[in-house]
């Protein structure tokens, strides 16, 4: 008996078909990971990736009865390249969710992804503020983790106010994140009666601040920095250099983790502001820095933090659900009515899917902390500012007229 | 392929490209999505073939062709929603004609110089493009870049990847086409002459500045018309598209594919699009993968991957001779 070649192709293409599409196991929940592996940020990504999976393994790959699949992929810190990586962890892997991202931008590029395959994404890191505000509604699949740039810096103007400053000057990283936790802290400082007299931004990446730093008013009372990556290394020890006398305070990415214990003693006593610090002197917080330090020898950053945090917030819906997936809508709102008692303190939602969480100002000091023994900088954090929604003070209807901080929003009435 | 003929040649193009339609759709909705992607670039490195390969002019600034007809695509669609419908189609002759404008802008200034300067001016040209989109923040949305609301839909829905990889198949084919015959033609042999004897060229009469110039402003639009191509495919444009790094990768290509061979550039964008877009979702060690390649093909194979069949021709032919069992006479 022959069989025709094709009855055979066609089975065989069946076959293939069908293994393909074939549903993974009923209890299996597969999340996509986006972070940065190779490049200038693969640091920063291996941080976030600790932070996951230290909270995947201790609770042996089970979030409330459902195995989890934890596929990360290589986001390269590009906003092209994390919309491809994301299609295929939609389209190949099939997953439920993509956590991650590092920059704004790439926040800003992953969330259409999200609608249009209807898809959960979960921006742990990106911070961009329109992700929650003006865009949200279009985005009805996102929920966010981390926090949103303009978020610390409310509070921390206030603070700066009460310290006495009257007149600062600015220099900050020239991007979206920049403008973003710049126009916080204008909006906010210029509010309680400061005056922003100038704005200084030097392009991402800069190492060489020698063009910038003589630029600075010397009438200032303070210093506002934003620095990320390799510029919050340079720029302290460039500012020092220059003699300067001022004190200086700046945005979280500044002071974190990440880069602090790369940074000399010209810090040690900078002031700046975050949702998280590895110095936060609560039982739950010195369990997390102890464990993560004797598993991956170094002192957490807000990058691990933020997606430890994130894994757990999966992990209580899941538990809600019995396991099973309960589809994104369901997801994202069970998970929005979430209240944790997480590692960086009380997180809870507001009605745009942002965390509502404390914000800590946070002063660089050398000491020993959680049982190490050698003296090491740290974020002490000074004041607390409890359960800090994105609109602070302001009222959302108001807030939200007027448009995303920018370069030029606030205006720099002030500037001389 | 010297050693086959070209009714030959023609035929194992056309075969090639009827197995790409016939297997795409069963590769999977990723692998298709990647492979519409190769085909996009393949369109942008062809571009480039025609001034590398055919003209002698190393261009480092193609992805700013690619840029302006992407970020047309995407402020038309964003601001006017405009080429969501049949009007795509008028988005695609913008798209050509402002890649087309740009480089007659751009080659006033270039075609003037030759080598290594001419390298520099385009690679600056292409840098002032970046610029644009980085920092025109209105108009380009700076760092974000800016979202598409959707492929189009005329008809048929392009939403649905195969659809659009059957569009952007057909453009490329149709880019093959045009450029082959481009490419034949008494001008693109003239091309060529100019890249093997400039200066012979001018004494004979031919206007060496002009032809430059010309196909100068062909391949700027294809570089344009690859543009609209790349936004639609992934409803994203960011100033890393246009970033230096696409222009080398695009230079690259040619080189890998073989240049002067125009479909060489093709296969150059699929196997670098598909190493490091597939290779990288595989293992971590992806980069030294692409590396070696580069390395392996420009020490062993400086005619690009195109050179091997007429290689392992070669060496067939030449094998007989160094066997003891020789029967062919001194």
């Amino acid at each position: 008996m022959k069989t025709p070649v094709w009855i055979g192709a066609a089975t065989a293409a069946c076959l293939v078909m069908g293994l393909a599409a074939a549903p993974a196991a009923a209890d299996e929940l597969r999340i996509g990971f986006l972070a940065p592996m190779t490049g200038p940020f693969a640091q920063v990504g291996k941080d976030m990736v600790n932070g996951f999976e230290m909270y995947l393994d201790s609770v042996k790959n089970n979030f409330g009865g459902a195995t989890v699949k934890f596929i990360v992929e290589d986001e390269q810190a590009k906003p092209p390249v994390s919309v491809l990586k994301a299609e295929k962890l939609i389209r190949q892997d099939q997953v439920h969710m993509f956590v991650g991202g590092v920059l704004a931008s790439t926040g800003y590029a992953l969330a259409p992804v999200s609608t249009r395959e209807k898809t959960v994404y979960i921006p742990s890191i990106p911070a961009a503020d329109d992700l929650t505000q003006r865009d949200s509604g279009k985005y009805p699949y996102l929920i966010r983790t981390g926090w949103s740039s303009s978020q610390p810096v409310h509070p921390f103007g206030q603070w700066a106010c009460e310290q006495g400053y009257k007149r600062i000057a600015v220099i900050a990283a020239d991007y979206a994140f920049g403008y973003e936790t710049v126009g916080g802290f204008q909006k906010s400082f210029e509010g309680c009666g400061g005056k922003i007299i100038q704005k200084i931004w030097p392009p991402l990446g800069t190492i060489d601040f020698g063009p910038f730093i003589p630029t600075i008013k010397q009438d200032a009372d303070a210093i506002f920095t934003l620095m990320v990556g390799p510029m919050s290394l340079q720029f302290p020890k460039q500012l020092a250099a220059s003699g300067n006398t001022k004190p200086v305070i700046g945005g979280g990415t500044s002071y974190d983790e990440f880069s602090l214990p790369f940074m000399g003693d010209e810090v040690i006593g900078h002031v700046s502001a975050l949702q998280y610090s590895a110095a936060l002197d609560t039982p739950k917080n010195a369990e997390f820095v102890k464990a993560y330090r004797a598993k991956y020898g170094k002192v957490p950053s807000y990058f691990s933090e933020s997606n430890y945090t994130t894994a757990q917030l999966i992990d209580e819906v899941m538990k809600k659900t019995g396991g099973k997936w309960p589809g994104p809508e369901q997801f994202v709102a069970t998970m929005a009515a979430l209240k944790i008692d997480a590692v960086r303190g009380p997180v809870s939602f507001d009605e745009f899917r942002n965390p509502v969480q404390n914000i800590y100002v946070k002063k660089v000091e050398k000491k020993k902390m959680f049982a190490y023994d050698k003296d090491e900088l740290w974020n002490t954090v000074i004041k607390t500012y409890p359960a800090v929604g994105q609109f602070w003070t302001y009222g959302k209807d108001e807030f939200l007229k007027q448009p995303v901080y920018s370069r030029d929003f606030p205006p720099c009435k002030n500037c001389e | 392929m010297a050693f086959l003929s070209t009714r030959r040649k023609l035929l194992t193009v056309l075969a090639i490209l009827v197995i790409v339609v016939v297997v795409t759709p069963h590769t999977g909705p990723f692998l298709t999505l990647l492979i519409t992607r190769a085909l996009v670039f393949a369109i942008l490195a062809m571009s480039l073939d025609i001034l590398l390969g055919f003209t002698g002019l190393a261009s480092l600034g193609q992805a700013a062709y690619l840029g302006v007809g992407a970020y047309l695509t995407a402020i038309l669609a964003t601001r006017y929603q405009f080429g969501l419908g049949w009007s795509f189609w008028a988005v695609i002759v913008l798209g050509a004609l402002i890649g087309a404008a740009s480089a007659a802008l751009f080659g006033l200034i270039a075609i003037r110089a030759t080598g290594v300067y001419f390298l520099m001016i385009t690679l600056a040209l292409g840098q002032c493009v970046w610029g644009l989109a980085y920092r025109w923040n209105s108009l380009t949305g700076g760092d974000n870049g800016l979202n598409l609301p959707g492929r189009p839909t005329f008809g048929v829905a392009m939403a649905s990847d195969l659809n659009w990889f059957y569009l952007v198949f057909g453009f490329f084919a149709a880019s093959l086409g045009i450029l082959y015959l481009l490419v034949l033609s008494p001008f693109g042999r003239s091309l060529e002459g100019i890249r093997e004897q400039e200066v012979r060229m001018r004494i004979l009469g031919y206007n060496t500045w002009l032809h430059k110039y010309i196909a100068f402003v062909i391949a700027g639009a294809f570089g344009g018309l690859a543009g609209v191509l790349w936004a639609t495919t992934n409803g994203h444009v960011s100033p890393e598209d246009v970033v230096l790094t696409t222009s080398v990768d695009a230079l690259l290509m040619v080189v890998l594919g073989g240049s002067g061979t125009l479909v060489g550039g093709a296969i150059g964008a699929a196997a670098v699009l598909l190493l490091r877009e597939y290779l990288s979702t595989l293992v971590p060690w992806w980069q030294y993968a692409l590396g070696g390649v580069y390395v392996l093909t420009i020490l062993y194979l400086p005619g690009g991957l195109m050179s091997i069949p007429a290689r392992m021709h070669q060496w067939r032919a030449r094998e007989p001779r160094t066997g003891t069992l020789a029967a062919v006479p001194p």
